[in-house]
């Protein structure tokens, strides 16, 4: 892809850049959230088409002005947000759009599901091709992703943030996948926000830095540091400071005995102080996010008692919990943070019309839009103008305003489940130089958290769970990776 | 999709089935209770009364039910249907035309109006309810424009009495025909590639496009099918009536899109089943009819139908959430 150029209303997506891919290799493209990446996917298969610049595939120039064209040259992608139909099996999704027919017209769904079966078989993918894919778990859906993408004999696979979704063992059978891919002399662009993993699986990374083509290295001849300076054009701080910040003591949460029928949560009891930073970790399903909206009153509880500051408190709904002073960040922002149609001041001031209520219900707009730039000044959000809708910020600008949300509300007592999920280096620290200045303001946090290197630089104590109960607490001097796996992966 | 899904449990896969058979059982417990109730409810007179009586609405919701299976509505069915039998009137009472003329002109001015919707739909984008209500109306006023405000009568052509209402076994040919055409509707849906697409539209439009299937053309495609259903009804309907009704109409498009409904399907797409439909239309049938046999002032009837319908999809939420 040579010149490549791309303006959407308001914001030039990609300024002249290039991109090549040889046969057989897995070329890593990084570059923080606006960079561009995505965008300059979406040109490759067919998504958008590039308003000046030229694509040159095995030697032609070619247009493409279509998915369907793009998957016609042999060029397919594995999309980030999964491009399944839900109400439709395995089988069903890896086929559609060309089924095997008999008679022209009806569908041959014996040959779906056996042609099904014997790819997965190849992939070494455990799954059943007659199972609807709104039954499986996130990763078994990442897995069919990669079937299907495979499945199309392509020349050329993308693969948007792959393993944002699986666990290592998966990413293991990924990588095997692709090395087979690249054996057969398929090329891959690879695009990730996990830096350490590219060195693994990589063979050359490209750069790009708003909208613009930085440069292009072999993975072998650099460091991870360097990759992020050329992300982020800057030299970067990657640990912070070690200082463990002086909590005051004081209990302001206490959770006794909590446990909900179904048994996702059993006999969960702990304690939150003022100004620390209490880490949750835990596999996927350990019960973390189920304990969070218990507290925030968002699913029911069978049993168990919450005490705020030392009194019991009953909290039955999320208003219950905002009213006393709690605000949780969901670990989907962009379906249950986020009214993603609405403007940033709508999104930021939701949780605190009362306050800029005047009479009859009128909204005091100045007021609100002023509290709300000042947030956004302070948080450092990246838009255009608080006007601006929220579906079109970047997913790290996009955590930050659901954080001005409560912030906005002046909540003290703020769970983040999975703060920094699917948001790159820049925006990462600036989120854990946040939660540290918010903790020193006299606010506790309780931070769920799947990234184990996250965990241990941020909590101050860390509790871990396995199957709905706690299985380890540990303070910071004590933890390890290793300890922590520990503890998740045994009742 | 929520990102921490665990796996749907085998018992909510299980409930779905049960959610099929839970609404074939209330079918099945209302025609015992009435039958009890009342000993002209069971007679073969009775039977093939509600059997007629279903031909016409099953017609439209079988039609409709891909239509709702994309994610999208049509409120224009019932005007449609009347349009295509003015059509008829026209073409056959006025214009002297053979019936098959008349048949065949009926079925395509229902598709056009279908493609018109489609058109809407697809290449406008303007959302399904207000294209389809905008139809909706225009048809209603061409129906009065075009039959000049009187019934179109078919006296002069006694044969055409028979499509509807000639009988084989004492049962009226329009009722094979409903059955006959919910079986090639089921066929379609479940067996073929566009009763695939239709499914995939209504579950995720994004994703069926990126596949590289071209959505616009299916979904006018949908629309099209629609209108042929009912162009057909409006047919029926002439034939029964032995002419065509310029105002009727308005209110079909209710009955025919709470069959679809109780029979499973979900408004917003996805989902649901010719069988559901044609389960869910007689449903309100034989209630209509139970309800009447047992002198129930007619008032009621359709307090009741609503009251089944919220019903209906209440018990479907309920179960969805029990998982």
């Amino acid at each position: 892809m040579e010149n490549i150029h791309k303006s959407f209303p308001g914001v030039k997506a990609l300024n002249n850049c290039q991109f090549d891919l040889r046969l057989g290799e897995v070329h890593a493209l990084v570059g923080e959230n606006g960079a561009g990446k995505s965008t300059l996917m979406k040109i490759l298969t067919g998504i958008y088409v590039q308003d000046e610049g030229t694509i040159y595939y095995k030697g032609s120039e070619v247009q493409i002005p279509s998915p369907r064209s793009a998957l016609d040259l042999g060029i397919s992608i594995i999309h980030q947000e999964f491009n399944l139909v839900p109400h439709l099996t395995v089988a069903q999704n890896v086929f559609i759009g060309r089924e095997p027919r008999k008679h022209r017209v009806l569908l041959n769904e014996k040959a779906i599901n056996q042609q099904t079966k014997e790819l997965l078989e190849t992939l070494n993918i455990d799954l059943d091709p007659r199972s609807k894919v709104m039954d499986l778990t996130v990763a078994e859906q990442q897995m069919v992703e990669i079937a299907k993408a495979v499945s199309y004999n392509s020349a050329v696979l993308v693969m948007d943030e792959p393993t944002a979704a699986l666990a290592d063992s998966e990413i293991g059978q990924l990588f095997t996948i692709m090395r087979k891919l690249k054996a057969d002399g398929v090329g891959i662009i690879y695009i990730s926000h996990r830096l350490e993993e590219l060195k693994q699986i990589s063979d050359r990374i490209s750069v790009l830095r708003d909208g613009a083509y930085i440069g292009t290295v072999e993975t072998k001849e650099i460091e991870v540091s360097k990759i992020i300076s050329m992300m982020v054009g800057r030299e970067l701080y990657e640990t912070f400071s070690d200082e463990a910040i002086a909590d005051s003591g004081e209990v302001v949460l206490e959770v006794r005995n909590m446990t909900r029928k179904d048994g996702l949560i059993q006999d969960v009891s702990f304690t939150l102080k003022r100004g620390e930073i209490l880490g949750f970790s835990g596999l996927l399903g350990a019960g973390r996010t189920e304990v969070a909206r218990a507290i925030f009153g968002a699913d029911p509880l069978s049993s168990g008692e919450v005490y705020l500051r030392g009194k019991k408190v009953n909290i039955s709904s999320p208003a219950d919990a905002a009213e006393l002073g709690i605000g949780y960040l969901s670990e989907d922002r962009r379906h249950l943070g986020l009214a993603l149609g609405l403007d940033v001041t709508s999104n930021v001031g939701i949780t605190n019309y009362d306050a800029y209520k005047g009479k009859f219900g009128w909204v005091k707009a100045t007021e609100l839009k002023k509290s709300v730039g000042n947030l956004v000044d302070i948080l450092n959000i990246k838009t255009p103008s608080i006007d601006q809708r929220v579906a079109n910020l970047s997913g790290g600008n996009q955590q930050k305003t659901v954080i001005a949300k409560w912030l906005v509300r002046d909540s003290d007592i703020l769970i983040f489940d999975e703060p920094t999920r699917g948001i790159d280096v820049g925006a990462k620290n600036e989120i854990y130089k946040l939660l540290n200045d918010l903790v020193a303001e006299g606010k506790s946090i309780i931070m769920i958290s799947s990234d184990l290197p996250e965990v241990l630089r941020m909590s101050h104590r860390i509790i871990v769970m396995c199957e709905g109960r706690i299985t380890g607490e540990l303070s910071r001097k004590e933890a390890s990776q290793e300890s922590i796996m520990s503890h998740a992966t045994t009742r | 999709m929520s990102t921490e899904l665990t796996k749907r449990p085998e018992a909510l896969r299980k409930a779905e089935s049960r959610q099929k058979i839970l609404a074939f059982s209330s079918l099945l417990v209302m025609i015992i209770v009435f039958s009890i109730a009342s000993p002209n409810f069971a007679t073969f007179s009775n039977v093939v009364g509600i059997l007629l009586s279903t031909a016409v609405t099953g017609i439209l919701a079988t039609g409709v039910t891909f239509i709702i299976i994309t994610g999208g509505i049509d409120l224009s069915l019932g005007t449609v249907m009347t349009f295509s039998s003015v059509i008829a009137g026209v073409l056959i009472t006025f214009w002297g035309f053979p019936i098959w003329v008349g048949v065949i002109g009926a079925i395509l001015a229902g598709m056009l109006a279908g493609l018109l919707n489609g058109l809407l739909i697809a290449k406008l984008r303007l959302p399904a309810f207000i294209a389809t209500l905008g139809i909706q109306m225009i048809a209603q006023g061409l129906n009065l424009v075009i039959s000049r405000t009187r019934p179109i009568y078919f006296l002069h052509e006694p044969k055409f009495r028979q499509i509807a209402m000639g009988t084989l076994f004492g049962i009226p040919y329009s009722v094979y025909l409903f059955f006959g055409l919910a079986i090639i509707a089921g066929i379609v849906l479940s067996r073929t590639v566009f009763g695939r697409y239709t499914y995939a539209i209504g579950s995720n439009e994004e994703a069926t496009r990126l596949s590289g299937i071209n959505v616009n053309r299916w979904k006018i495609g949908v629309y099209v099918l629609g209108g042929f259903f009912y162009g057909v009804a409006g047919i029926v309907m002439a034939s029964r009536l032995n002419s065509a009704q310029p105002s009727l109409g308005v209110g079909y498009e209710l009955e025919a899109i709470a069959a679809v409904v109780i029979g499973g399907a979900s408004l917003s797409g996805g989902n649901g089943t010719i069988l559901g439909t044609i389960i869910g239309a007689f449903i309100m049938s034989v209630l209509t009819n139970g309800l009447r046999i047992l002198s129930i002032p007619q008032e009621w009837q359709t307090v009741v139908i609503g009251a089944i319908v919220i019903l209906a999809v209440y018990t479907d939420i309920l179960r969805r959430r029990k998982s």
